[in-house]
């Protein structure tokens, strides 16, 4: 599977990354290089086999749906780059 | 320098309670080396006042009767754990000034168990990469050189830090991760004993997440027994982290007998790669004749989709990290990235994520990103989670034969110069991987063990791989591999 252009502009859009527009044809080669090298698992006979979800069988462990923890705030916050009156801040996000 | 430094873990321990050192003495050693090893780039973080703080309360402790086995033992703790007011940022950009809330629920045990911080050990970005030149702080440097040369090493990563400053005795041992071989691959690199535990072994909880399902962290040691007795401190269920297994943790280093006759040693066929150097053949030979003479028998095996484990990997672990690290937006911890005027949050996102991350993880977020879109799931992802279930089963039914371990080579091959690989394409890093990422996959426990020096004196590593949960049997089959090869050599010290 080769990445063209678009797609690599797609892509980075997908994972939310600044690519430059002279960076993306690079970028395209590098992915496509990559999935070229994933192509081999075409060659596997997976018919009938079930994707491993876990590594070893266990039952998803269940708790009372309680608070448990929490309350400290300015915890939450301490490490924000940009924090006001116990919010997280952020650039505006509606008109 | 004082030869304190070199002690091991149960050295340590056993002239502490003995009265015949304190571990302010040894601290205060390792504080000394950890000052003179700058040129190894090992630790990122220096914590010395803590370490001190936390040496005279273990002398406390140690001089009432009261002391577990880690207690006053100076560590070295790799970037990716959480450590409270410590900066933690996995030794990337975007995790800039970051000092976490909380403490990661391996390092409190070991802080419990009166264990002392000397500070945070560098490593490969996000724990991405094989030599540890992805990380912000720089590539950490090997302290072994080869016979006559001075071309600086890397020491293998992503525990890079780890491995070389437990090998350079900037501290008595290190913890480490391991999500495709990030402990057993720098070990080998550099003639320590690594231990990837069987997933959920450990608790992930407080460890920043590379891929959830492949993550596992364990202890970078200077010997097995000094492996089993770390990674007893290191086990155990954690309610907090919902893959971790609520199994009784044995006392491993009780189970190093040494004694593995009877038991069945695997040596995989599929693991004979072409143009593996002659000296990692050679000494994979020798190891397996030392599992011989002690009494284990051997046993061709085969695991078909050994093959199939790298191309496997490298979707999973990609599709895994593009969930993991989408967290990292600018909003919450780290930094952001300075905003045009008229800047929007889109634009927040994106550039802060394009100035915080390095090459090889922003690759990694997009490849993880495109194989997991609309379209591309089931032919990329899916597939590659059905592989993983065959190589799983490679595994099964290898051991439903009987077979106690498996032996290959840690490595394809010795460690390499800083920089060698940097024209090479990303791929060609990834096969570093060859021997250790089928573990991971599987989810078992596998340990890395020095067994020799290549023609250059650098050194050799070989696996042994177990069933899981089994780690005290495999413990037990790698100490008697340790006591076979013998290997006793360190590098010279030049730093």
């Amino acid at each position: 599977m080769s990445i063209d252009k678009e797609t690599a502009r797609k892509v980075a859009h997908l994972a939310r990354i600044e690519v430059a527009d002279d960076q993306l044809d690079t970028l395209a080669g590098e992915l496509s290089h990559i999935l070229g090298f994933m192509e081999q698992l075409n060659e596997v006979d997976v018919e009938g086999v079930e994707p491993m979800t876990s590594v070893t069988p266990m039952r998803l462990k269940r708790r009372e749906d309680v608070v448990s923890d929490g309350g400290y705030p300015e915890k939450i916050l301490s490490n924000a780059p940009d924090a006001r009156e116990g919010f997280f801040a952020v650039p505006k996000v509606v008109e | 320098m004082s030869d304190l430094t070199k002690l091991t873990i149960a050295d340590a321990r056993d002239k502490m309670r003995a009265g015949d050192v304190s571990s302010s003495e040894i601290t205060e050693a390792c504080i000394a080396a950890v000052d003179g090893g700058g040129a190894l780039n090992a630790y990122s973080a220096k914590t010395f006042d803590l370490a001190r703080t936390q040496a005279k309360a273990a002398d406390a402790r140690i001089a009432s009767g009261d002391a577990p086995d880690m207690c006053g033992i100076p560590l070295g703790i790799k970037d990716l754990f959480c450590t409270k007011g410590v900066a933690s940022q996995a030794a990337s950009n975007i995790l800039d000034g970051f000092k976490p809330e909380y403490e990661s629920t391996i390092t409190q045990g070991l802080w419990d168990r009166g264990a002392v911080m000397l500070g945070k050990l560098n490593m490969d970005e996000f724990a991405m990469g094989s030599s540890n030149e992805t990380s912000t702080y720089g590539p950490v440097v090997s302290p072994w050189r080869r016979d006559g040369a001075e071309t600086p090493l890397t020491p293998g990563g992503s525990s890079g830090g780890s491995a070389s400053a437990v090998a350079a005795d900037l501290c008595l041992a290190a913890t480490g991760t391991d999500t495709g071989g990030s402990i057993r691959q720098p070990a080998a690199f550099t003639g320590i004993v690594g231990v990837k535990p069987t997933y959920g072994r450990c608790s992930r909880w407080g460890v920043i997440a590379f891929a959830s399902s492949l993550d596992q962290a364990g202890p970078m040691t200077k010997t097995v027994r000094d492996a089993a007795i770390m990674l007893e401190a290191m086990s155990g269920h954690d309610p907090k982290d919902s893959t971790s297994a609520d199994l009784a943790v044995p006392n491993f280093e009780a189970a190093l007998t040494g004694d593995i006759r009877g038991k069945k040693i695997g040596i995989p066929r599929e693991y004979r790669l072409d143009g593996m150097p002659d000296e990692i053949d050679a000494l994979w030979q020798r190891g397996t004749e030392m599992m011989r003479d002690a009494g284990a028998e051997i046993v061709d095996i085969s695991l078909p989709h050994t093959k199939y484990a790298l191309p496997a990997y490298y979707v999973i672990a990609p599709a895994e990290a593009s969930s993991n690290l989408a967290r990292y937006d600018g909003v919450r911890y780290g930094r952001r990235a300075a905003l045009a005027k008229g800047d929007g949050i889109t634009q927040m996102y994106e550039r802060t994520r394009a100035q915080g991350f390095g090459p090889e993880v922003q690759r990694r977020v997009m490849i993880g990103a495109y194989v997991l879109s609309a379209g591309f799931y089931d032919a990329y992802y899916n597939r590659a989670r059905k592989v993983r279930a065959l190589i799983k089963k490679d595994f099964e039914d290898v051991f439903a034969t009987g077979v106690d371990a498996i032996l290959t080579p840690a490595t394809p091959s010795p460690a390499f110069g800083l920089g060698e690989m940097a024209d090479q394409d990303p791929v060609k890093m990834y096969l570093n991987d060859v021997f250790t990422v089928t573990v991971n996959l599987a989810g078992l426990p596998g340990v890395s063990v020095p067994a020799g020096l290549d023609h250059q004196g650098l050194p050799l590593g070989l696996q042994l791989i177990g069933r899981p949960w089994e780690e005290a049997d495999l413990l037990n089959s790698a100490y008697a591999l340790e006591r076979a090869a013998g290997f006793v050599s360190k590098p010279a010290k030049w730093w």
